[in-house]
């Protein structure tokens, strides 16, 4: 299995990647798809958009060791990982994970997998810029940590 | 030489995203200490508590790990991708 991670300004196209990830073949039976979008608020300011930063090379690194993770427990007969960067607006589409696999099962939870990871250990950092010219970087969330932390487990 | 790399809030914190100092031989946590010893937001920030991970020419390393020359250090805070 070979997986396909991209970091990108540009957006995506779910259609297009699902028929790339079909492409592959190999006794599919599932796939899942998880779209991350661009909430436009978080608190009452509205956001005006989000700065996406991250670490060539490190990034796609850490990402091609989630899936590697993912593929050992669930095997998956591909993956897409998709990660924009740069500066995106509110209902703007952030990430796409597709995950097939031989069994439904195994591919919803390699996604929900992958996406507590992507979440807590690739390197990306989010920088709110809201409607009234404030920016703040997005701290880490403890949910967050709590949902990668609960795989650990088991 | 070596090369540092400050991302996310802590590149806001110190007011820097990227800095050379003549510095060679040494572990990651002898490094922050150096740093550390500038004083200021140089040693409120730069702890284990703003910092998420060190990373050595592009590998995820530990505290323990040596620093070679012409490295390129980054520190990394806590991550919210995804």
């Amino acid at each position: 299995m070979q997986p396909l991670i991209r970091i990108q300004t540009a957006d995506f196209h779910f259609q297009q990647e699902y028929d790339n990830l079909r492409l592959q073949g190999g006794n599919t039976g599932a796939v899942v798809g998880f779209v991350g979008l661009v909430r436009d608020r978080d608190s009452d300011v509205p956001l005006s958009a989000l700065f996406l930063e991250h670490y060539p090379e490190v990034t796609e690194n850490e990402i091609a060791r989630i899936i590697e993770e993912a593929d050992k427990r669930w095997p998956l007969t591909a993956c897409t990982v998709i990660h924009r960067v740069g500066r995106l607006k509110a209902d703007e589409q952030i990430v796409l994970v597709l995950t097939a696999s031989a069994h439904r099962k195994a591919a919803f939870a390699a996604a929900e997998f992958i996406m507590d990871y992507l979440k807590t250990e690739a390197p990306f950092w989010k920088k709110e810029i809201f409607s009234d010219g404030l920016e703040k970087w997005v701290e880490a969330k403890q949910s967050d940590r709590n949902a990668a932390l609960k795989w650990e487990e088991k | 030489m070596i090369t540092i790399l400050y991302f996310g809030v802590l590149k806001q914190q110190l007011n820097t995203e990227r800095e050379e100092i003549n510095w060679s031989g040494g572990t990651g946590s002898e490094l922050l200490a150096l740093l550390n010893s500038r004083g200021g937001e140089w040693a409120q920030y730069l702890n284990t508590q703003y910092i998420f991970r060190l990373v050595i020419n592009k590998k995820i390393s530990s505290w323990n790990d040596i620093i070679p020359d012409n490295a390129e250090v980054g520190f990394l805070p806590p991550v919210t991708g995804g």
